[in-house]
């Protein structure tokens, strides 16, 4: 608009003004560096992560006694005594992750259902963004939530001899409930995504509501749920706080849902929420567990990805 | 059975009452799953609530009663009268320490009553019920009551001004969150100013100077990655580049902003705190810009570009205002989601324990969600309160924010 009227007002038009050659706008180039400057920094934030991750874990792996072997298969994390064995820490939060998945999987895939083939446009409109308030809420406000109400709960069922105070059972459930609003969400996106004529056909077969759910649309789906699924596995195992608050402080080998254990998160967590020391072995191996972390997350959403670029092709 | 014209015999198809009947016992559980997240929201409230009101059993150092002057309780005597308190009840070296940190002269009234309370009566919670004990187990509230003689009860909503006005201390009842919701808002403050320019450029960048390459394709599917890492992996990145790496800065030593000895200072600040979250969140903000620049009609953009305005006129006077909405509103959620962030800002060094309320972005800090983290982690019933209270602030902090966002959004579709 300004460059209108510029020309305009200026009345004799210089021979330049008319050329339609290139003309240099040092400006533009400016702020094209600026947004290019921009574009890139999420390239340094994930060459950094794996640079600082991969630098730490690797003076951490060249520690003396410590090998990537005995890292990936030993049963005990005790760094005082020169024990770096991730099995511990893997198998709560597997415990943990599980135990979500337990009561996400089900629910969400449910709840998606219910909102994609049931309930009414309106009704649909109103449940939507109440279920996502859930995933709104902060992690630290589930941790208590685990702390205060789901722990005296399973203790109340299954006696206090069995369950201990900090168990992983409760975290678990309770991360349950912040992952289902997520594949409820993303399972609800994948099975609106069928095309209607699957249903039309299946209803003119004579196939009632839930046969033309579960045998037409669900198995049409199946690669955007499986994406769904998978999302909400990466999330709870990367998920921190409330398995910090309420799985309980300690590494330990245990496959006993009811007994306390540090998830590889909540180590992290505890350790350098305390006096910590740079270049120490402690601080070293905390990296060695985040870099294992960062690669199983991305690991499985890479995958997740793949799923649903696949879907797409597929519908297509 | 069969009437002689029908053609159909009933049993057409014998297996149908059964698709039926099996057809309505899944319809009821899918609609219960539904509903079983929503119960779950109303129970975490309810929670909240329960733990956040209720009798709390107060024993003191000192009768209160006893320090009333004429029957003017201590809470409404005046600046001398509450010197004298303090003087009479404290040992001389105790007074000296206080007159040192902040002579009584500069105190107000209000922060002398606090400083009575806290040094003379130091009340301390003797036992504290939750709601449902309070209104439905008065017995055990009493049998309580009974085995503390001279305690005073009364009924606490834990969520009261003095939550909002004191800073964090030992003392449950005199425990607030001042210092933590400072040092909160001084972070978001950081966070927003690094990640809404920086968030949006790159969406711009992405949306409307990109040609479809494999390196620009990188760029996207990076973006996508880095929102599914986990949040206490860039808590790691935090501590290694702005804590450790760019302490220099992030300390303030290099702009002489420390007080006391430069040498002493750490990264663990809350500038390297707003870094941090400003990484997190960037995914967020970028992905939600670029779906609102890329809902903009491209009649627009040509139409602009057809008269003559060059490709950065375009995207400032067209294409930004017409996607402001979406990018505002993508913003305020990322940002949401950065007040409730814990886990980084502990791996970044937030401080455990601080009173004094953060100065500039060189200040140590601690922040809402993790007074809460702390406050939960004790087993005293006294700090569960506290936090169930702090919760509901925090709650509250974000459901305004959420409702704040949506109304911006509708107030600047109805603009266009």
């Amino acid at each position: 608009m300004s460059t209108i009227t510029n020309n305009a007002s200026g009345g004799n038009l210089s021979p330049e003004a008319l050329s339609l050659k290139h003309r240099p706008r040092p400006v533009e180039a400016l702020i094209y560096g600026f947004l290019f400057f921009c574009g890139i920094v999420s390239i340094f934030t994930t060459l950094g992560i794996v640079y600082e991750l991969g630098k730490e874990s690797l003076l951490f792996f060249s520690t003396p006694g410590v090998t990537i072997w005995g890292f990936l298969t030993g049963t005990r994390w005790q760094p005082q005594a020169g024990n770096f064995g991730i099995l511990p820490l893997l198998t709560s939060t597997l415990l943990t992750s599980g135990m979500a998945m337990l009561v996400a999987a089900p629910l969400g895939l449910a709840a998606a259902i219910y909102l994609s083939e049931y309930a009414t446009p309106s009704l649909r409109k109103a449940l939507k963004p109440t279920l996502e308030v859930l995933a709104g809420v902060p992690t630290v406000v589930y941790g208590y939530f685990a702390l205060t109400f789901m722990t005296p709960l399973l203790r109340a069922i299954f006696g206090k001899d069995t369950v201990e105070i900090y168990n992983t059972a409760s975290a678990g459930l309770v991360m349950g409930i912040l992952i289902l609003p997520l594949v409820s969400s993303m399972a609800e996106d994948a099975l609106s995504a069928v095309p209607n004529a699957l249903r039309e056909a299946a209803y003119g077969l004579g196939a009632t509501k839930l046969e033309v759910a579960v045998q037409v649309v669900l198995p049409a789906a199946v690669s955007g749920l499986a994406a769904a699924f998978l999302v909400a596995i990466s999330r709870a195992i990367g998920e921190t706080m409330i398995v910090a608050i309420a799985a309980g402080a300690g590494p330990r080998f245990t496959f006993n849902p009811f007994q306390a254990a540090e998830t590889m998160s909540g180590h992290i967590v505890r350790i350098s929420g305390g006096d910590l020391s740079y270049n120490s072995i402690d601080y070293n191996s905390l990296f060695a567990i985040g870099l294992f972390l960062f690669i199983v997350t991305a690991a499985i959403n890479l995958v997740s990805q793949q799923v649903v670029r696949h879907l797409k092709r597929n519908t297509q | 059975m069969n009437g002689p014209g029908l053609s159909f015999p009933v049993e057409f198809d014998p297996t149908l009452p059964r698709r039926h009947s099996s057809g309505n016992i899944f319809a009821r559980f899918f609609l219960v799953s539904t509903w079983a997240g929503i119960a779950a929201l109303a129970l975490l409230m309810l929670t909240i609530l329960n733990d956040s009101i209720g009798y709390v059993i107060i024993t003191t150092e000192v009768d209160p009663a006893s320090l009333a002057v004429n029957g003017v309780p201590y809470e409404e005597q005046t600046n001398q009268q509450l010197t004298d308190i303090l003087a009479n009840h404290l040992s001389a070296r105790r007074l000296r320490v206080l007159e040192k940190e902040t002579p009584f002269a500069d105190l107000n009234q209000a922060e002398l009553v606090l400083l009575v309370e806290q040094e003379v009566l130091d009340p301390e919670a003797a036992a504290t019920f939750s709601m449902v004990q309070s209104l439905f187990d008065r017995s055990m509230v009493n049998a309580e009551l009974a085995e503390h003689p001279g305690a005073t009860m009364q009924m606490r909503f834990w969520l009261q001004p003095g939550l909002l006005s004191n800073s964090g201390s030992s003392n449950a009842l005199l425990a607030g969150i001042r210092t933590a919701l400072y040092g909160s808002l001084w972070i978001i403050a950081i966070t927003i100013l690094v990640a809404f320019p920086i968030g949006v450029g790159a969406a711009i960048f992405l949306e409307e100077y990109t040609v479809d390459n494999a390196f620009y394709r990188l760029l996207r599917a990076n973006i996508t990655n880095l929102a599914g890492v986990p949040s206490i992996i860039y808590g790691m990145l935090g501590l290694a580049i702005f804590v450790r790496g760019m302490q220099p800065i992030t300390s303030g030593a290099l702009f002489n902003a420390v007080s006391g000895d430069p040498a002493a200072a750490t990264g663990r600040t809350i500038l390297s705190a707003g870094f941090t979250l400003a990484l997190l969140i960037l995914p967020l903000i970028i992905i939600n810009a670029q779906e609102a620049i890329r809902a903009v009609n491209p009649l627009l953009r040509q139409a602009s570009l057809g008269l003559g305005a060059t490709q950065w006129e375009t995207i400032w006077h067209h294409v930004l205002p017409q996607a402001m909405p979406g990018i505002l509103t993508g913003t305020i959620l990322a940002i949401s989601r950065a007040i409730g962030e814990t886990a980084p800002l502990v791996v970044v060094g937030a401080a455990t324990y601080i009173t004094f309320d953060p100065t500039g972005p060189f200040s140590k800090f601690t922040t809402l969600p993790i007074a809460i983290y702390q406050w939960v982690s004790r087993p005293q019933p006294e700090f569960r309160s506290l936090a169930a209270a702090s919760i509901l602030v925090l709650m509250a902090l974000l459901l305004s924010l959420n409702a704040f966002a949506i109304a911006l959004r509708n107030r600047l579709q109805k603009k266009q």
